[in-house]
């Protein structure tokens, strides 16, 4: 069984219709010993920074996500997900984050007024290493981002996967051992990204 | 590279995509869930629902249908019509929508973009707007006033202050769609879009007129738009997405090819 954490982050639907497309087995919760005892792990969220930190805090989802991690469940994090395993978000004003992820999030900074902010839309990703979650899928291919901030990983051994958008080469997806993050919507990019989803329903949490 | 976008709108009257000139004398064109799985699968880089008779008969929003939808397509899709209150909102994204689009709600209650941006994320928050050409452009500097509740009240505001104000407020995209040229298949409204797309910092989607290649070629090479909506010249098959992304592609307008 999958777990889907609901912290009062949006988009969590969208992550079980394509499980559920997939025909695997998946419950959204926010309940610590359900999410603790899950084959998988996937840690969605849309939003800001400063309230999903505060989210996972009131609702005791910090620990749980932790130990997951650590006892090396696979988990994949999704778009704001992906922004608050790292240590650091710029956003609000600045807001420590989980740490599961070494490194920050940064704003986008657009070049000229022609470039809006957030990136909404369909852009490629190139791949910065293999991984498993990538099998069966071609570099440079589309995915759907809807972001503002995105992550800078400590070291490129984090970095699975760059986009490039406004001011910045980022890192679109990252990992570190049994954890996978994109800054993308895979459950919402057609048959590359349900593709991505599939892999991730498959994966043993080794690279 | 960011790609621009091409959205088919799909307006929904009792469960069927229909099509009107004008927001007028409208056809009825399809199942708009069997649609929704063709455009998924042919290339389209999102869609948008609108339930436009729910805000004019003042019913909610047909939920089952956005479940429905959720299912079967891969792509993100907004909903639109007849979101009365964040209730609402949130029920629609809950069913599975990436976004949610307000319009008539936005003019009369300002406030529930921002509300709905600080509880659901600036990024899921459409303002759609419906501007019609005015003559008097000492009370519409931009020469255009928005109306609501497909075209049947007019309210006094200017099309330009009022994206600029909603973007202030927190909305996450702006749906320019313009009441002249909607259904008509004639062109975009080029001067509108470009006059907002170069005032605000959010993506901008150009909607109403689409009825040529030519006529996205022109709403993004010339008035800047990040995404274009088609119906009419799509829903009748006279011009596929593929064939669409191919003319644009040839125009050097950055497209997604594979999906």
């Amino acid at each position: 069984m999958i777990a889907i954490v609901d912290y009062k982050a949006g988009n969590l639907t969208s992550v079980k219709l394509a499980l559920e497309y997939l025909g695997v087995a998946c419950e959204i919760t926010r309940d610590p010993d359900v999410i603790r005892g899950a084959e998988r792990v996937i840690f969605p969220g849309d939003g800001a920074a400063a309230a999903a930190m505060e989210h996972l805090n009131e609702l005791g989802l910090l620990a749980p996500l932790k130990d997951v991690v650590a006892k090396g469940t696979p988990t994949l994090g999704i778009c704001l997900g992906t922004q608050v395993i790292c240590d650091w978000s710029d956003e609000d004003g600045g807001v420590p984050c989980m740490g599961l992820l070494p490194g920050k999030v940064k704003k986008f900074i657009a070049p000229d007024p022609l470039c809006k902010i957030p990136q909404m839309g369909w852009n490629t990703m190139k791949f910065a290493r293999k991984h498993p979650l990538f099998d069966g899928i071609e570099d440079d291919s589309e995915f759907y981002f809807i972001h503002s901030y995105y992550p800078v990983p400590e070291s490129r051994d984090l970095v699975m996967g760059e986009t490039q958008y406004a001011d910045a080469t980022f890192a679109s997806a990252v990992g570190k051992g049994n954890l996978f993050a994109t800054q993308f919507h895979p459950e919402r990019s057609g048959r590359v990204g349900v593709r991505l989803v599939e892999n991730f329903t498959k994966w043993n949490g080794q690279c | 590279m960011l790609t621009k976008r091409i959205v088919p709108c799909l307006d929904v009257r009792n469960r069927k995509v229909t099509k009107g000139v004008k927001f007028q004398n409208n056809i009825d064109l399809g199942d708009p869930i069997e649609m929704a799985v063709a455009y998924s699968d042919g290339g389209a880089d999102e869609l948008v629902f609108y339930d436009i008779t729910a805000s004019a008969e003042r019913r909610p929003i047909d939920i089952d249908m956005v479940k429905e939808i959720g299912k079967v397509v891969h792509i993100p899709f907004a909903v639109g019509g007849g979101i009365e209150n964040l209730d609402d909102m949130y029920r629609v994204l809950l069913a599975g929508a990436e976004k949610v689009s307000v319009n008539s709600l936005a003019v009369r209650n300002p406030n529930v973009i921002a509300e709905g941006a600080r509880i659901f994320g600036a990024q899921c928050i459409v303002l759609g707007m419906d501007p019609v050409k005015v003559d008097d452009h000492t009370k519409y500097p931009s020469g255009y006033e928005i109306t609501t509740r497909g075209f049947r009240e007019r309210t006094g505001m200017d099309a330009l202050e009022w994206a600029k104000r909603a973007q202030d407020l927190g909305a996450g995209e702006i749906v320019v769609n313009s009441v002249d040229a909607d259904g008509t298949r004639a062109g975009f409204e080029l001067t509108l879009t470009k006059l907002i797309s170069t005032s605000v910092g959010v993506p901008v989607v150009a909607s109403g007129g689409a009825g040529t290649p030519q006529h996205l070629i022109d709403v993004f090479k010339l008035a800047h738009a990040d995404a274009g909506i088609v119906a009419s010249m799509t829903h009748t098959g006279d011009y596929t997405i593929a064939g669409i992304k191919k003319e644009l592609d040839a125009a050097g307008v950055p497209v997604r090819k594979k999906w």
